[in-house]
């Protein structure tokens, strides 16, 4: 009896499962596997296209003779590049109609035209030409003619599928691409953003676990930027920071802070003097790590303010009586008790900032030296359209994420081990 | 030591109080007053000598009064110096400096004596000025966004400092812009599709979430924990690796363009956090109620439907926002899949327009509140469901 129910269970656990593991399957977890499969292809964005063998069918009425009618079909191999083998076509004919010319290659049986093409190579065209009468010599009706669509199939390569494999991509992606400025953006913008998001979530949370007028209030604030669109604040920062009639250029020329507008997202160095040591910082990187922070500190904001929240009212009321200072209240107790938190946001945010598109595409398009690896992998597969040099760098982020997650995971481990 | 604390005490006000009123001259200056300096050398000295004055009164005047001697001093200065500007400006420099004189209200000698008097002053001003910062900083591109959607292109041009709304215009002229985009630009088609599709993919993923949820919580069978963990670990998987596969077998199903297509992959994206979101939940229901039911003779089907549905209705409204939220603001996969305007998302619309240069940037900020007032409207008014959806689900973005 047991074991029926114990078995029941696990028939209808693998029934409720089944679709959302299927469809997940299908979309997150295929597409990773195919990636690997097409980056070590030649693959271009052109030859994605199945080609297909088309027909245009044009029907005209020969003068003086109501009866007879001509039909031309326009064929052609829709690809540029590939060829098509063993063409067959197929059309329909009303049930009277007589076959004034038999092309060799076809046949007319019970009302319908079928024929074998053979092989059509790249960019092939033919004009073919049918004539037909009716039997009983009554008027041929010429929309009903065109409404009837003659059927075509053919054989070809699918690029994808046949087994020529390359390591040229991976070559490209090592060698020709400029990898390791590539990894070195894309760990600026990852590390800092991370770290500054971080900081910002630490200062928030702290501010707003104090009790003061509108607090409510300011923690909603303080998640608008999460919340929001990326389109529409991507756009709406570009105008602020725009060097020609943005707001913030505009206002630092008005308030005489300086003399040029700075070209805050279109400018890849600025020369920045501090103690007579000259830097060159990457400005337009640094705008877009600037836009992160903002975008992304509510996040870390609101997981500390949980955090913070928890932590027992004792441990402070303790530290009063003990005369410390609110430093020392912030370094002694609050900090070790939102460690691990911290920790865990780092790893995810970490994790997340490495995949960020949206935001560095909208702002600058990866332009004057924010080209990051997801920017990179848009930019080789649409812009270059070389779809297998884009999945070489997608499998790269995916071999790179693996090893943050084998090293996260280990570490998870470790404090669990410890407590 | 009183020295040293009375010092800095006059120090971090001073700062505070600067800040305080640079910022209400920015807003000024966008409001299209002509204000060329912040006079910060002024502003340092009528500040220094505020909190030494009200630390030296002391109780002998009533804080109200002093507050409004303060207050008038100071914009008296203030508007002696700079030219003549409107008196909206002095009445607000006149609120900010009865603020900062109340705010300041409860330093005295006695209290600048006691330990760590400087931190706890340095800390109560910090907080002051965070609330202040933040806000600034987080409001301020909304509040532009807002504004230019009501500017002409003309205006912009003239003075692109000049950001006041003129609400005497007629109202067809006041929301050119927003008619703008919904007659040229279709935008009214757009918010449809945005809608069908995030709607849509709320409850696919509802219908596909609740039974595969409700069987990781309660049920026991073979290759559980592998589920339960490889749905975080899908979880953080990006978007970015996804795009080029999907590309290629989307364009050779001709699912690209369409709204089935996008419909598929948000409900495979947010399917993992919901499940998540929802097990977590599911778990917390006593199991006393489904094992009476299982007693009664209900079927799986039915204790789903019956039981687990109507008591976690909390939980799954949670998740139907938190997924409406990703949904409406997704851009990727809609940048990718749709390159037929007749099929776009709002977020895709308004990429598009911003790709024409010649788009006058008030209609593009149109498009942006369009876009963002939904989402900010959902999120304002159903904050508490959200925020314990934004922290279970913890990692989207």
């Amino acid at each position: 009896m047991n074991d029926t129910l114990a078995n029941t269970e696990k028939k209808t656990a693998y029934i409720l499962t089944l679709p959302a593991v299927l469809l997940v399957f299908a979309i997150i977890l295929f597409p990773i596997f195919a990636n690997v499969w097409i980056s070590f292809k030649e693959v271009e964005l052109k030859d994605i296209r199945i080609p297909e063998p088309r027909a245009k069918k044009i029907v005209k009425s020969i003068s003086n003779e109501p009866s007879k009618i001509k039909i031309l079909y326009k064929l052609r191999n829709s690809s540029l590049l590939q060829e098509i083998r063993d063409v067959s076509f197929k059309d329909n004919f009303p049930k009277n109609f007589e076959i004034e010319n038999l092309d060799s290659r076809c046949e007319y049986i019970k009302s319908s035209l079928k024929c074998e093409f053979g092989n059509w190579p790249a960019k092939y065209k033919e004009n073919f030409q049918v004539i037909f009468s009716t039997k009983d010599g009554s008027k041929i009706d010429k929309k009903s003619l065109k409404s009837i669509k003659p059927k075509l199939d053919g054989k070809s390569d699918n690029i994808l599928l046949n087994t020529n494999f390359t390591l040229k991509n991976f070559k490209k992606v090592l060698f020709e691409n400029e990898f390791v400025d590539l990894l070195l953006t894309t760990f600026y913008y990852t590390f800092f953003g991370t770290v500054g998001s971080i900081i910002f979530g630490i200062l928030t949370a702290q501010m707003v676990n104090q009790k003061f007028y509108g607090r409510t209030f300011m923690r909603s604030v303080l998640l608008f930027p999460y919340v929001a669109p990326v389109v529409a604040l991507a756009y709406t920062w570009e105008l602020l920071l725009d060097p020609n009639s943005g707001t913030l250029n505009s206002l630092l020329l008005n308030y005489q802070i300086i003399e040029t507008p700075i070209n805050l997202l279109g400018q890849k160095y600025i020369e920045i003097g501090i103690f007579g040591f000259d830097f060159k910082l990457r400005l337009a990187l640094t705008t877009v790590i600037m836009f992160e922070i903002w975008r992304y500190f509510p996040l870390a904001f609101l997981f500390i303010l949980a955090r913070l929240q928890a932590i027992p009212k004792e441990l402070y009321e303790a530290a009063d009586v003990d005369g410390a200072s609110p430093l020392q209240k912030f370094f002694n107790i609050t900090l070790p008790q939102i460690m691990a938190v911290i920790s865990i946001l780092f790893m995810i945010r970490f994790i997340w900032n490495f995949n960020k598109f949206e935001d560095v595409f909208l702002l600058t398009g990866g332009a004057s030296g924010t080209r990051t690896l997801p920017i990179n992998v848009y930019q080789q597969g649409f812009a270059i359209s070389d779809i297998g040099m884009g999945s070489a760098v997608s499998i790269v982020i995916v071999l790179l994420l693996l090893m943050f997650m084998f090293f996260y995971f280990r570490l998870l481990g470790k404090r669990v081990d410890e407590n | 030591m009183r020295t040293k604390n009375t010092i800095i005490y006059s120090l971090i006000s001073t700062f505070f109080l600067i800040f305080l009123i640079s910022i209400w001259k920015i807003l000024a200056t966008l409001q299209g007053l002509n204000i060329n300096s912040f006079n910060i050398e002024v502003l340092f000295i009528l500040g220094i000598l505020i909190s030494l004055a009200h630390l030296g009164i002391g109780n002998r005047i009533k804080l109200i009064y002093k507050s409004i001697i303060f207050s008038s001093v100071f914009v008296f200065c203030d508007g002696y110096l700079i030219q003549k500007l409107p008196i909206w400006y002095n009445v607000g420099v006149f609120l900010i400096l009865y603020f900062f004189s109340y705010k300041i209200g409860k330093y005295s000698f006695i209290v600048l004596k006691e330990e760590h008097s400087t931190q706890v002053i340095l800390f109560e001003f910090l907080t002051l000025f965070g609330i202040l910062f933040f806000s600034f900083v987080i409001l301020f591109p909304f509040y532009m966004m807002l504004v230019t959607s009501f500017k002409t292109q003309i205006a912009l041009l003239v003075n692109p400092l000049d950001f006041s709304i003129n609400f005497g215009q007629d109202i067809k002229d006041l929301f050119k812009s927003y008619f703008v985009i919904f007659k040229s630009y279709k935008f009214g088609k757009y918010i449809l599709t945005s809608t069908i599709v995030s709607v849509g993919t709320v409850i696919i993923t509802l219908l596909f979430a609740i039974p595969a949820a409700y069987a990781v919580a309660r049920l026991n069978f073979f290759g559980k924990t592998f589920l339960s963990t490889s749905i975080l670990i899908i979880y953080m998987f990006p978007a970015i690796v996804l795009v080029i596969p999907l590309y290629t077998i989307f364009s050779q199903l001709g699912l690209r363009n369409s709204i089935e297509g996008l419909l598929i992959v948000y409900t495979a994206t947010t399917l993992p956090v919901a499940i998540y979101m929802l097990q977590g939940y599911f778990k917390s229901i006593p199991k006393e109620l489904e094992e009476a039911a299982i007693l009664d003779k209900l079927s799986w089907f039915g204790i789903i439907t019956k039981i687990i549905i109507p008591l976690s209705i909390p939980a799954i409204s949670s998740v139907a926002l938190y997924v409406f939220m990703i949904a409406w603001n997704e851009f990727l996969f809609s940048l990718m899949f749709l390159d037929n305007p007749n099929t776009f998302t709002l977020s895709r619309a308004i990429q598009y327009l911003s790709g024409d240069a010649e788009t006058p940037r008030q209609y593009l900020m149109a498009g942006s509140v369009v876009v963002t007032l939904p989402v900010l409207f959902i999120f304002v008014y159903f904050e508490k469901y959200l925020v314990s959806g934004l922290t279970a689900g913890s990692v989207k973005g």
